[in-house]
């Protein structure tokens, strides 16, 4: 039987976080919940704090996304959880398709599945300038790596234990997903991609906007650039 | 303008070699005395004390900047000077970028274990109280 940790990134998602673990408490699957507060300066730790059958994690200080997760990696890792899984706190992700990841973990001996929606195109497609960004993403990770994703920005993602003890150590911070693809592929890590379907965001709003699209976009593809020319 | 030229030209040039021998040598003295206090740990100090040894060097031997700047193509020499100076910041600069980021993944390692050691405690802390009240029932009961 293998042990489960779902790991819950939330930063100042007061208005979706319930709902998030609601969702997640009632799936069929064995799994623990863990919620990684990143600093929330609203009720995010309060709300969580109060929920049944929830871990909960309060960073004292924002470390952003990479941090968040990372933490959540470090859990695994120290109390021997076999798989764990990433699944946004803000209401993308739906929860019953956790199933399809953890069974593409399996059945495929893979390392890090992707929920990729793009591979069916069904529900939500984000907005045309950030399908640009993604797909420019899919283009430089493949020259790189040689395997196509479609979806490397996705943050609903299962991984292998050997996956959670590396990424515990070694966890690519601000906007990490399509670095980390690259990396996984360079370390030689096992990667599928599997359809899902997502939502828009209910409440909340996203981190990337304006200004900071364009930082984001230099970053992630200054990152990709810099990890292909490292040794893994 | 003539007045000034012709009055540059009694200008003791010897002057300036005094100010900035003595400058460097305060420097120096200054950065050895920061690190004495542990105001500056050692490894942060090499980069300063070299580029002060570098300016006492020129400031002793003032042919050994003519040298280097007729040598790298600059007309002006006190440009030569300026030149090493730039570079100068820009390396402690670049040192310092590197000192951040040291400090930054220090930082959210340490905010990381931070919080994962706060969780556990918390459930310790839980566990106890779980005890606590079972030990209670039983002493009740014990009792009656």
């Amino acid at each position: 039987m293998n042990k489960i940790l779902i790991i819950v990134p939330a930063y100042n998602e007061e208005a979706n976080i319930k709902q998030t673990i609601s969702a997640l408490s009632a799936i069929d699957n064995d799994v623990d919940i863990l919620v990684v507060n990143d600093g929330s300066t609203d009720a995010t730790s309060h709300i969580v704090s109060a929920l049944p059958n929830v871990n909960l994690i309060n960073l004292k200080i924002n470390l952003g996304i990479g941090g968040a997760v990372q933490t959540g990696f470090k859990y695994a890792k120290k109390y021997n959880y076999d798989i764990a899984i990433q699944f946004d706190g803000d209401g993308q992700h739906n929860a019953n398709e956790i199933e399809k990841l953890l069974h593409a973990l399996t059945e495929y001996k893979a390392d890090m599945v992707i929920g990729s929606r793009f591979i069916n195109k069904q529900g939500f497609q984000s907005t045309l300038s950030r399908r640009v960004g993604i797909f420019v993403f899919e283009l430089l990770n493949a020259a790189i790596s040689g395997q196509r994703v479609s979806d490397n920005t996705s943050g609903f993602r299962a991984y292998s234990k050997r996956a959670i003890e590396y990424l515990a150590v070694s966890y690519p911070q601000d906007y990490p997903e399509p670095e980390l693809v690259i990396i996984m592929a360079k370390k030689g890590f096992r990667i599928i991609e599997v359809p899902v379907i997502m939502n828009k965001r209910e409440g909340g709003k996203s981190s990337i906007n304006g200004l900071k699209s364009i930082y984001y976009m230099i970053k992630v593809i200054l990152s990709i650039l810099i990890t292909s020319m490292r040794k893994f | 303008m003539n007045d000034i030229l012709s009055s540059l030209q009694g200008v003791n040039t010897k002057l300036i070699q005094y100010y900035s021998i003595a400058f460097s040598i305060g420097f120096l003295v200054f950065i050895v005395e920061l690190v004495r206090r542990r105001r500056i740990r050692e490894e942060y100090s090499i980069i300063w004390i070299v580029f002060g040894l570098v300016f006492l060097f020129f400031s002793i031997f003032r042919g050994a900047l003519n040298f280097l700047a007729y040598n790298l193509g600059i007309a002006y020499v006190p440009m030569a000077l300026m030149l090493i100076l730039v570079m100068g910041i820009f390396l402690i600069l670049v040192q310092y970028s590197i000192v951040i980021t040291k400090l930054t993944e220090d930082n959210k390692n340490i905010i990381q274990e931070n919080a994962i050691v706060n969780n556990e405690i918390e459930a310790l802390k839980r566990d106890i109280e779980i005890l606590k009240s079972k030990g209670n029932k039983n002493n009740l009961e014990n009792n009656a």
